[in-house]
């Protein structure tokens, strides 16, 4: 076996933040929605306010660290071994078929992961952010701009709350699909994969 | 060693430093903030008083309370012009109706109510509660000062009582009762001051004929009443009095009521005193953008004696085998029937309605006709969409009164008199002759032929503020529950209250469908990996 370096300490540490101010705004945003009672509404409130500035700041910090590290280059979609990694998941897996795709710290992420992730950062988190600071400061729907009572702010924010709960549950899930169990999970903690020795790189990663 | 330091550096950036980063969100994030403490300190206690005892001129015989009048104004003069072209004197003002209905002169005077239908023609029962004195018929004389009643609104002795059907005149020597007697002018006049709640409640308080009908928020518990009742005038709490908010220069007196009132001006306002941050909370400050201060802080009212929710004229008249009057009672010991006036229901810690209002009220006017049922008699104006616009708890007053079958028109109906045989409705009970004569006094013409409609007035409510432990709580609008205290206000996206049904079901259904991908995955990779 041999281990690779995929995530920098800034990526785990993203990665985790985020997760964790998700699951905040997630279990706060759907007590607001009236789905259930558990901090008590105004808590929810004002933990949603709060995560939200987080999960902002977050996001600021991120899009530069993506920047000037060049590390964006790894959410840019590619149609190369798009189809054999959508039959690895779909037949390969199954018949104990190896990976298509071979991570490496230049190249973290597979063609579908790609796809899925880039969607997230450019479509779901930007419409969750506008949507949510149109309806925590745009208190005049009608002036300059009108938002017909921001209906469509709010009814796009919620139906990104349950896209985004459904990415948890498959993410979480997908996680298991590593070379073992727990393979991707422990990449992401310790910031090193553990490959089959035979496909052994010497590349040597930065750390 | 390396793989220590690597193990640390994991710990650190993806347990501790996550964790702090939510930690610090959760403990900045969820923190109410302390409102100010506001410190007030009465009118009533930094205004010197002039000792009036002092004056010769108040020390003399008044025969007339209108010489008692003259010898104010002698000192006082020019004051009369304030007056006189004041709201409480003319009870009617030039204004402008919202809708683009015009300008027009209108006031307590020519309005229609859906209590006692109208003041014209009624005049001594009325009256009584103008500024002046004996204003029984047209023919008062509104330039004459000296028939201005300076007492009613001055008097600091809670003697000055004007009698019941006098039209404004207190009782004289032959009129006189042990209830109502001759007002000693001497005293009253050397002990005059800033009004006192007292004063103003004289009238404000007993509107509709009986404490608390007409308001229901504003009626006699609050003379002496706990901070429950009113923080504000709570004589254990601030103990204020009405001019501490209704600010009065040159006796312009601030605050509107929408009965009778429809500009956006003059008005009386919470944020005057208390800013419109008060809560030191942004969360909650927003809300004021478009949630009136009255109604998380009044969330009940009425809370010391009933007021009047319902009042059905049509059922009036009833008589008992004798043909005398009756009266019932409901269980409050409140009058729930009574031959003169039909059939009333109370009701006490009333939960308002709300409704969106932006300042300004439209009015039922002489010769409107009846386009829709219930006759809404004043509109409060307003709308979501509307900037100036805000959340508004209101008593709604709904009744049934006599209008005119052929012309559609609410028709004015005398019901007062001081004998019987004059045709009043309170003396005579038919409705013929109360509604001719009613109609007559105003100049407006009458078919003769009447029946009841339902009305509907509507009474923005701003007095009995609760202490902040009583105010309305977050889930008492923002819920899915039938009995939200906005749930029939539409037209905008409450959080906690609304929703998308196809975007929930689309979204659960997203979610279930996920869960059942990840399963049914899951479940084929056991049994490959098996075989």
């Amino acid at each position: 076996m041999e281990k690779i370096k995929i995530f920098s300490r800034f990526e785990r540490f993203w990665h985790w933040t985020q997760m964790a101010t998700v699951i905040l705004l997630t279990i706060t945003g759907f007590e607001i929605h009236g789905n259930y009672t558990l901090f008590g509404f105004e808590a929810s409130v004002r933990l949603h306010n709060a995560a939200a500035i987080t999960f902002i700041i977050l996001g600021i910090i991120t899009i530069f660290w993506l920047i000037v590290t060049g590390q964006y280059k790894n959410f840019i979609p590619t149609t190369e071994k798009f189809k054999e990694q959508i039959q690895y998941y779909t037949s390969g897996i199954f018949k104990g078929a190896s990976h298509p795709t071979k991570k490496s710290f230049g190249n973290k992420l597979n063609p579908l992961q790609r796809v899925i992730y880039l969607g997230l950062l450019i479509l779901i988190f930007p419409v969750q952010t506008i949507t949510g600071l149109l309806y925590m400061y745009y208190h005049y729907p009608q002036n300059p701009i009108d938002a017909n009572g921001l209906w469509f702010a709010v009814v796009a924010h919620t139906f990104g709350a349950f896209l985004m709960v459904a990415f948890v549950i498959v993410h979480v899930y997908m996680t298991t699909t590593g070379h073992r169990l727990s393979t991707n999970i422990k990449a992401m903690i310790s910031g090193y994969e553990e490959e089959p020795a035979e496909e052994h790189k010497t590349d040597n990663q930065p750390a | 060693m390396n793989n220590i330091l690597q193990k640390i550096t994991s710990f650190l950036v993806v347990l501790v430093l996550p964790a702090l980063v939510i930690f610090a969100t959760v403990h900045f994030g969820n923190k109410r903030g302390i409102p100010e403490k506001f410190e007030y300190q009465n009118r009533a206690d930094i205004e010197k008083k002039v000792d009036h005892a002092e004056f010769e001129i108040l020390q003399q015989e008044f025969k007339r309370p209108q010489d008692l009048t003259a010898a104010c104004l002698s000192c006082h003069n020019k004051r009369d012009d304030e007056l006189m072209a004041s709201a409480h004197w003319r009870w009617e003002r030039e204004t402008t109706l919202p809708n683009g209905r015009g300008t027009v002169t209108i006031g307590k005077k020519n309005l229609i109510n859906n209590f006692c239908a109208s003041a014209e023609s009624n005049n001594g029962s009325c009256m009584r509660c103008h500024i002046g004195y004996d204003w029984k018929d047209k023919t008062f004389d509104f330039e004459d000062p000296t028939n201005l009643d300076c007492l009613v609104c001055h008097d600091n002795t809670d003697t000055y009582k004007k009698r019941k059907g006098g039209a404004g005149m207190p009782a004289t020597a032959e009129n006189a009762t042990a209830e109502f007697p001759v007002p000693d002018y001497n005293y009253v006049a050397q002990n005059v001051g800033k009004p006192l709640k007292e004063n103003c409640g004289f009238c404000h308080f007993h509107g509709g004929g009986g404490n608390n009908v007409k308001h229901g928020d504003l009626e006699e518990a609050m003379l002496n009443c706990s901070r429950y009742v009113d923080v504000h005038m709570a004589k254990a709490g601030q103990d204020m009095s009405c001019n501490d908010c209704h600010l009065t220069e040159r006796h312009n007196i601030t605050g509107r009521a929408y009965s009778v009132s429809s500009e956006n001006n003059n008005r009386a306002y919470c944020e005057s005193c208390h800013t419109n941050t008060p809560h030191n909370d942004k969360v909650i400050d927003m809300h004021n953008h478009k949630v009136a201060c009255q109604t998380c802080h009044i969330p009940i009212y009425a809370k010391a004696n009933p007021t009047v929710m319902y009042w059905d004229w049509s059922v009036a008249g009833r008589t008992d085998e004798n043909g005398n009057k009756i009266t019932e009672y409901d269980v409050n010991h409140k009058y729930s029937y009574l031959s003169i006036k039909g059939k009333f229901v109370w009701d006490d810690n009333v939960k308002p309605d709300y409704m969106w209002f932006n300042g300004t009220a439209d009015h039922f006017l002489y010769g409107d006709t009846i386009s829709e049922i219930p006759v809404k008699i004043n509109t409060l104006m307003g709308s979501y969409e509307d900037r100036d616009s805000k959340i508004w708890p209101v008593k709604i007053h709904r009744g049934k009164q006599p209008y005119d079958v052929e012309t559609k028109e609410i028709v004015n109906v005398n019901v007062f008199a001081e004998k019987p045989g004059q045709g009043a409705f309170w003396e005579d009970l038919r409705w013929d002759t109360a509604i001719q004569i009613g109609m007559e006094y105003v100049g407006r013409y009458y078919s003769g032929q009447h029946d009841f409609v339902s009305t509907e007035m509507f009474w923005p409510l701003n007095h009995q503020v609760s202490p902040k432990e009583h105010t309305l709580k977050c889930t008492d609008c923002h819920t899915r529950s039938e009995d939200g205290r906005l749930a029939n206000l539409a037209g905008f996206y409450l959080p906690g209250r609304d929703y998308a049904k196809g975007v929930d079901y689309t979204g659960f259904a997203i979610i279930i469908i996920s869960l059942l991908g990840v399963v049914l995955h899951s479940v084929m990779r056991i049994v490959a990996r098996k075989n």
